[in-house]
């Protein structure tokens, strides 16, 4: 746990350096730093203001985001294969999405897009808790998630169905596949405030998501009360993930794999794993959008493309360690 | 009194789990629950606990749920344990309802003090998944010790064990009892609930049908008519052994 909390943030911080120095410009380090700093005539602030520092900013939110939803999801359901997505809310902010590409919204205004993508998410949390009810267990959670993650699935699918033209649904295929690519100073004002208070809801529960790795009633005898850390859990995991969803599309793995990672690393305490799984979705979404841009620089290749490729592998460990009689 | 129950009643699945049940446990007191299977038991320490709505009322539910927790600690008959923390870690959850939540100095105290109790010194840093059944067991009533509450609700506590564990975990409830303590536990061997217990609770399709001494609760007729069955009762020196027939 030491050993974590020493070396996260130092990597968070060298990655969100090394984020702000990589691009196709090819641009010296101190004249980089300088005019991000100072400003100046000619190309370099914009393109260090303008493009990579969103940019840096954005994948440092949107990897905390998930990995901080992940570890809390895993915490609340008892379950180390849950994850942000599970219970819908990024299905539906990304069904928003691809509806104002479709409409051709997006063209319209920038902000379009992510703003219809939050209100998707806003409609997965209405239905969430329509479905779920206020004292359904964490099973009635889940096949709420599924159901509306299925539902979400199919209304994306009709979209691409019946769009216009190859091109818009290009354009839809693209954005599902998540990226950080041309996102603005606006992009980081419109998810950061939402994703600060998720996560100021979200990390109070510790020592409550601790409590319940004795169970739901030992956790109840303990002082918690279910009704209320499931709600703010709701709201919180929906306030991170919605609007990562909606300006960064959709990026698997992170919420599953950074949890499942460092928790061997930090005695498998809930409460130790929020904060770690915070720093370490920033690492891995950092280290990710640095490789997209050095891997093949010529071609547009999709971050969440990458993360599902780095995560997969994750699970043959898992059958690896299940089929050799060990616990998930 | 450390516990008063009055009325209570529960439906579950529409279904009627318990009628109108009145108890109440005064400190000292080791209060052996017996009953057969789906009687209520787990239901009525559920419903004392407030974990489970009801009619009537419980002392302990009413309380706010941080004081209830610094008052009562419950063992659940489930013992799974999700993730693989060290047993250390496991017996720190018991002081989540205090003020140092686990971390400060008195919390520091209460985990050495279950910890050295209940003989776990050894596994320590060990993880607590990776114990045997009985050392697990031994680590969650550690945990419930942590807690340092003045009641102790325990769900058929030594369902599972081998015979020496069966007979530690009783004995220690009945020196927590000797120290001023209240424990409550369901227990199936009426032969241990009658050594061990200094007062029985007889339970049957949601009713008390009989609350007392081990003598006035293990009476042929109400045993015949809680459980369906005789008993042969022989007295050793150790207590009574009783044989179901």
């Amino acid at each position: 746990m030491r050993w974590l909390s020493v070396a996260l943030p130092p990597l968070v911080a060298a990655l969100t350096l090394a984020s702000l120095l990589t691009g196709p410009a090819g641009l010296g380090m101190s004249e980089s730093l300088h005019a991000l700093a100072w400003g100046g005539d000619g190309p370099l602030p914009i393109v260090m203001r303008d493009i990579r520092l969103p940019r840096a900013i954005l994948g440092a939110v949107v990897g905390a985001g998930l990995g901080l939803a992940g570890a809390a999801l895993q915490g609340y359901l008892r379950n180390p294969l849950a994850e942000p997505g599970l219970i819908g809310i990024s299905g539906m902010a990304a069904l928003g999405a691809v509806i104002a590409i479709q409409t051709g919204l997006s063209l319209a205004t920038p902000l379009a897009l992510p703003l219809t993508a939050l209100a998707g998410a806003a409609a997965g949390v209405g239905l969430l808790a329509a479905l779920a009810g206020p004292r359904g267990g964490s099973v009635t959670l889940i096949l709420a998630g599924v159901a509306i993650s299925a539902l979400a699935g199919a209304g994306t699918a009709l979209v691409l169905n019946l769009s216009p033209n190859p091109y818009a649904a290009n354009e839809i295929v693209f954005w599902l596949m998540g990226s950080l690519a041309d996102r603005s100073l606006l992009h980081v004002w419109l998810a950061l405030p939402p994703m600060v208070l998720g996560a100021a809801l979200i990390l109070p529960t510790r020592r409550a998501l601790d409590a319940l790795t004795l169970g739901e009633a030992a956790a109840q005898s303990l002082g918690v009360s279910a009704v209320a850390l499931r709600w703010r859990l709701i709201a919180g995991i929906a306030l991170t993930v919605g609007p990562a969803t909606a300006v960064a599309g959709a990026i698997g793995f992170v919420g599953l794999v950074v949890p499942h990672v460092l928790r061997p690393w930090v005695g498998a305490r809930p409460s130790a794993l929020l904060p770690a799984s915070a720093l370490g979705g920033a690492v891995l979404l950092l280290a990710a959008d640095i490789a997209v841009r050095l891997i093949v620089p010529e071609r547009d290749l999709k971050l969440g493309v990458l993360t599902a490729i780095v995560g997969a592998p994750l699970f043959l460990r898992l059958i690896w360690k299940t089929r050799s009689g060990g616990r998930v | 009194m450390v516990l008063r129950l009055s009325g209570l009643s529960v439906t579950r699945r529409n279904r009627p789990v318990l009628h109108g049940v009145s108890l109440s446990l005064n400190p000292g007191e080791f209060v052996g629950l017996i009953g057969p299977n789906g009687a209520g038991k787990s239901s009525l320490m559920e419903t004392a606990l407030g974990l489970i709505p009801c009619t009537g009322t419980s002392s302990l539910a009413t309380m706010p749920p941080a004081q209830r927790a610094r008052h009562a600690a419950y063992l659940p008959q489930s013992r799974d344990i999700a993730w693989p923390v060290s047993v250390e870690d496991l017996v720190a959850l018991g002081r989540i309802p205090w003020p140092g939540g686990g971390r400060g100095g008195l919390d520091r105290i209460a985990i050495d003090a279950a910890i050295a109790r209940m003989g776990l010194e050894p596994y320590r840093k060990r993880t607590a998944q990776r114990l045997s059944g009985g050392e697990q067991n031994r680590a969650l009533i550690a945990r419930a010790l942590a807690q340092d509450t003045p009641l102790l609700i325990a769900d058929e506590p030594i369902a599972g064990l081998d015979p020496a564990q069966q007979l530690a975990c009783l004995r220690l409830f009945r020196e927590l009892a000797a120290e001023g303590r209240t424990v409550l536990a369901s227990i199936h061997d009426l032969g241990l609930a009658a050594r061990f217990c200094s007062r029985l609770v007889l339970l049957a399709e949601g009713h008390v049908l009989a609350d007392g001494s081990v003598d006035a609760v293990l009476r042929d007729d109400l045993l015949a008519r809680a459980f369906g069955i005789t008993v042969r009762r022989v007295d050793t020196p150790d207590g009574p052994a009783i044989l179901p027939v």
